[in-house]
């Protein structure tokens, strides 16, 4: 019963995806169902931009429905939920008007609301469901403020109406109404500082929902932003896409580096999701200070390989989500210190996953190499503008790029080699058990979507172009032929086929060349080198918070750990030692300067205004009348 | 067509042949510089051919993933060696890019420090560890510095940046560009592991960083492993040399200028060898985390140095 | 500064088993690892000096490594104690073939002053298969140096 059901999604999903892609390659579309939906009616609306995330969330949903035929294993509860926010994530991107917008934003954060809540007797879900859903409210209270005062200004809250009129609108009034959407959006994005329900949230959820989530759903922040600085409020001025830029690089470097410290297989995988939003994010940036200086060119480059980066990610990030809850469910832990040795008993997930870290380290010739790859090219283009302010935020994007680059590659291979390789560090992951067929398929399914768009750039970025084009109002630039991507001319070319085409050569040539020679092709196995120690065990390896020592410790300005050394003795001697327990835990700064005094001071106002309530009828009484008595007054 | 697969192939033997002989000239160098005789020059090759003629021993523990890795490695160097201007400047692949020659690099950084946590061993995952904290750190300066020659050259390709200085030496002889010389040549140190960052004749586990991942490779895999080692030496000098001094390096693909970029070619190594050996001999080895004050010490050069072009172009 | 090396080498071979193969394959390269089976350290310290200016043995392409993995001989020191039996031999078994085994020191061939003490198995030869034997309590750096160069057919 809920196999079919999910094979419903499924097919949903490849057919939204179909519309979507139909949207992308210009088949426009109108829907309008005035009496559906009170103040306004239901309006979809399918252009270029809105069936590109719509393809996204169909595409996204094939494989995600595929695994949790076999993940959550028959049973019923989060069904209905699920197919609810795949729904409500199809209609964001169609909708045409205020209400529809709102309407389908607050369905799909209720219904991912229920999803994170579904293990609810642990304490940790149901805090993360507390933090999730008081941070989607405050993002959809911003979102709102700066809709309505939208509507107010251009009397409309059809966002036909709101393109059309935003040159008029005089640059004072636009300011407010983009800031409030802009922190609306980045919040549901995950931009650091208000990200902090997305570590939270998405290991919480069961593992196809937090691919959707990690994949989609933070990338209809994106969408919402793109809309917001390319539709609605075209053209914004130079500085926002300056701040968004630098936004992002801040976004990038901490969500990479709180992944980097992570032993909880999932968080690391929800900070590495704030990370590369953190990279949309510069790319979006740099192509809309691009346009804001009339560089239009560049700047549909630069928003096309934004878009690009979030298709990519979309794809590696839900193939590596769903190979943490393959190992999640044939474990059942995701503390990446007991696990290990899986290559061994769970070798289809290991080669997926391993391939997911490959392509989220940006190797070529993989996807993510090819998005990263133009997201430089972009930020390097920063010369053709004259203005030294702007070169200099762009030198800091790009230094913060090649940082979370690096840090990532860093990250992912402790993801992938203490989870899988080597031996089992606990028990359960010694009697792990390899993924039913529908899990497998579906990450063998985002593995071959990961090499399709990373030897494919020729095709898919002229697409992207096609879509960001009439937003900027640029031509298109040129972007190379059917086999190489160009930049600027000659400035950059990547030809990602030629290049796997090499790498295949290239990998078979010392085989041919120690055949040739006739080098000694015996093979012995034997245990490892342990330096002639008797007793080797798994107690022996590397650790996963042993691997990201160096990194606590180069950047212990930022993590500021808190070392707790307990000793107990000996009870008979001092001399000798019967337990040591070292702790180092990192402390998050964002919530201590942050969060914490946010929440003392409304602890603070709360305490207050509690004084109103005093429990006595009479005051109560008196508070009406005093209330009826003004209201007269005024009216 | 041809002359660009004929070009490819003969810089991808000049890489394979030449590297284990600079190695073995800098081992040679810098025992010389101590007062003792050294091995031969040319010892690496024999070091190689008696590798070739061991057997493998293999870990139990290990996975698909241990015994891929020497291959990978070698097979991105050997695509760098294409893509590098060794010999000439006419890069012949559409993807002769410079960022893209750093991302290869990182390929094999990637799976070697799997292949270490694979072994299971305490050295393994210490050498993964330090390493990849090491690229991750080098990193910033690499793309800086980067930035910094396609900022004067106008390309990231990497023939066309060295046909460019080339034809225009005033544009390498200022101090920006040999700013960017300094910190490409600090990075090159990281990536390559050579003193002051690593030792890569240490016998002490616990100062190694790349070493100690190879400890479990013997036999065919580590004759792959090490040839690998002195092909990314081979390039990164060569990158130093031609792309900051690309004097001597021909855009004409015939075999006279070839030969005579060889023969340019062997002389900056030499000079370059050199070099290293001595600051090999000079410096210590740092403790591991001073390495990252070394590597901010070349961030900062590189930000110098593309601070210089937009503010004195 | 660095000294010739005298024609005649003191050592020992133990059996001409793989003889022909090993001068063939290691002529020119000698990966060497050093273990110490409980010896008194007299021997590492002239093992030591190798490596110096003085007797410089990387000019005859042999050089010490870190890992038994690399190696190619085992110049073993000490009479093996008993703690340092199962060591050694899992260093023996570590060691791809073809591969060495060079005993250097009176205790490495029989024990030496310590043969018959309860701590101690006997000569290296008890523990793992020996090529060959370098006597001397300790062998001289040079004796040393001759006798691992007589044993890969570089002397003769």
């Amino acid at each position: 019963m809920a196999a079919s059901l999910f094979i419903l999604a499924a097919v949903g999903g490849a057919l939204a995806a179909t519309v979507g892609i139909a949207g992308v390659l210009g088949t426009g579309g109108r829907l309008s169902i005035p009496w559906l939906v009170p103040l306004g009616g239901l309006e979809l609306s399918l252009d270029p931009l809105g069936g590109l995330f719509l393809a996204l969330v169909g595409a996204a949903a094939i494989p995600a429905s595929i695994y949790a035929i076999g993940y959550a294993g028959g049973e019923r509860r989060g069904v209905l939920a699920y197919l609810g926010f795949v729904s409500a994530m199809s209609v964001v991107p169609l909708a045409a008007n205020l209400m529809t917008f709102v309407i389908a934003w607050e369905l799909m954060s209720l219904a991912s609301y229920f999803l994170v809540l579904h293990d609810r007797d642990r304490t940790e879900s149901v805090d993360a469901a507390w933090v999730y859903a008081v941070m989607s409210q405050i993002g959809l209270a911003c979102l709102l403020a700066g809709m309505l005062v939208l509507a107010t200004a251009t009397g409309s809250t059809t966002f036909a109406d709101w393109s059309s009129a935003a040159p008029d609108l005089p640059p004072g009034t636009r300011v407010l109404p983009l800031v409030l959407l802009g922190l609306g959006f980045v919040s549901k994005a995950g931009v650091i500082p208000l990200h902090v329900w997305l570590p939270r949230a998405h290991p919480a959820a069961p593992s196809h929902v937090s691919a959707l989530m990690s994949g989609v759903m933070i990338k209809l922040g994106i969408y919402g932003l793109a809309r917001v600085s390319l539709d609605w409020l075209a053209p914004t001025p130079a500085w926002w896409g300056a701040a968004l830029l630098l936004v992002g690089a801040v976004s990038a470097v901490v969500g990479i580096l709180y992944a980097v410290v992570e032993r909880d297989l999932k968080r690391l995988l929800a900070f590495s999701s704030i990370e590369n939003v953190g990279i949309i994010l510069i790319g979006l940036g740099a192509g809309l200070v691009f346009a804001a200086v009339g560089l239009g060119g560049l700047a549909v480059l630069a928003i096309a390989a934004a878009l690009y980066h979030a298709v990519n990610h979309a794809a590696f990030k839900s193939l590596l989500f769903l190979g943490a809850g393959a190992v999640v469910h044939a474990t059942g832990t995701r503390n990446m210190n007991a696990l290990g040795g899986l290559v061994r008993r769970m070798p289809w997930t290991a080669a997926c996953f391993v391939f997911g870290a490959a392509a989220i380290a940006a190797l070529p010739p993989l996807n993510g190499f090819v998005s990263e790859w133009l997201i430089f090219q972009a930020l390097l283009q920063n010369v053709r503008m004259a203005r030294l302010e702007l070169n200099l935020a762009f030198t800091v994007g790009l230094a913060a790029l090649a940082l979370t680059s690096g840090l990532t590659l860093a990250c992912f291979v402790k993801a992938a080699g203490i989870t899988f390789l080597a031996v089992p560090r606990s028990e359960e992951a010694a009697r792990a058990h390899e993924a039913p067929v529908s899990m497998r398929a579906a990450m063998v399914l985002l593995a071959a979507a990961c090499v399709g768009l990373g030897v494919g750039p020729t095709l898919v970025l002229p697409a992207l172009a096609r879509v960001v084009g009439p937003l900027v109002g640029s031509e298109l630039p040129a972007l190379g032929d059917g086999l190489t991507v160009r930049i600027s001319g000659e400035f950059a070319a990547l030809s990602p086929l030629a290049l796997a085409a090499a790498l295949a050569i290239a990998l078979l040539a010392p085989l041919g060349a120690l055949w040739l020679v006739g080098a000694q092709r015996r093979t012995r196995w034997a245990p490892t080198w342990a330096c002639g120690r008797i007793l080797q065990t798994a107690r022996m390896e590397y650790t996963a918070t042993a691997f990201s020592n160096p990194f606590k410790r180069v950047f212990d300005f930022f993590y500021r750990p808190a070392p707790r050394l307990d000793i107990e003795f000996h009870p008979e001697s001092r001399f000798f030692v019967e337990r040591i327990e070292y702790a180092s835990p990192t402390r998050s700064l964002v919530e201590e300067w942050l969060y914490r005094p946010a929440l003392a001071t409304l602890s603070g106002l709360a305490a207050h205004a509690r004084r109103l309530q005093s429990g006595s009828a009479n005051t109560y009484l008196a508070y009406i009348l005093a209330a009826l008595v003004l209201l007269l007054v005024i009216a | 067509m041809i002359t660009d697969l004929v070009l490819a192939l003969t810089q991808a033997l000049v890489v394979a042949a030449g590297a284990p002989l600079l190695v073995g000239a800098l081992r040679t160098l810098k025992a010389r510089l101590v007062g003792r005789r050294g091995p031969r020059p040319w010892q690496p090759y024999a070091d190689l051919a008696k590798l070739l003629r061991k057997e493998a021993v293999v870990s139990t523990t290990t996975s698909w993933v241990f015994r891929v890795t020497p291959y990978v490695l070698v097979a991105t160097m050997l695509v760098a060696a294409v893509i590098v201007p060794v010999v000439a400047s006419r890069t012949a692949l559409p993807f002769a890019g410079i960022i893209l020659l750093m991302y290869l690099f990182l390929v094999g950084a990637f799976f070697l420090a799997l292949a270490g946590l694979d072994s299971g061993s305490a050295f393994g995952g210490m050498g993964a560890s330090r390493e990849v904290a090491v690229a991750a750190l080098a990193e910033p300066t690499v793309i800086l510095a980067v930035f910094a020659l396609a900022l004067r050259a106008d390309t990231t390709n990497l023939g066309g940046i060295v046909a460019r200085f080339a034809g225009e030496p005033r544009l390498a002889a200022s101090p920006g560009h040999l700013l960017a010389f300094a910190a490409f040549f600090i990075v090159m140190l990281a990536e390559t592991g050579r003193l002051p960052v690593d030792n890569p004749a240490t016998h002490l586990e616990l100062t190694m960083i790349h070493e100690a991942m190879v400890l479990e490779y013997s036999g065919r895999y580590l004759a792959l492993v090490e040839w690998a080692g002195a092909m990314k030496l081979f390039v990164f000098l060569t990158l130093l040399a031609n792309l900051f001094f690309p004097w001597g390096v021909p855009s004409l693909v015939a075999p006279a200028p070839i030969l005579l970029g060889l023969l340019a070619l062997v002389g900056k190594l030499a000079l370059l060898t050199v070099f290293l050996a001595v600051l090999e001999t000079i410096v210590a080895k740092l403790r591991l985390f001073r390495v990252p004050e070394l590597l901010a010490g070349s961030f900062a050069l590189a930000l110098l140095s593309v601070t210089a072009v937009f503010v004195a172009p | 500064m660095t000294e010739p090396i005298p024609r005649d080498a003191e050592v020992e071979r133990l059996g001409e088993r793989l003889a022909v193969e090993i001068r063939r394959v290691f002529r020119r390269s000698l990966a060497i690892r050093q273990v110490d089976a409980g010896s008194c350290n007299a021997c590492e310290l002239e093992i030591a000096g190798l490596t110096g200016p003085h007797y410089d043995l990387e000019r005859f392409g042999l050089h010490f490594v870190a890992s038994p993995r690399h190696a190619d001989c085992l110049l073993v020191t000490g009479p093996v104690t008993r703690n340092m039996a199962e060591p050694l031999r899992l260093t023996w078994e570590a060691t791809p073939h073809p591969k060495l085994v060079i005993a250097v020191g009176d205790c490495a061939r029989d024990g030496g002053i310590f043969r018959g003490s309860y701590a101690v198995v006997g000569g290296v030869a008890d523990v793992v298969p020996v090529d060959a034997v370098i006597p001397g309590c300790p062998p001289t750096p040079v004796a040393i140096l001759a006798g691992i160069l007589d044993v890969i057919g570089q002397r003769r």
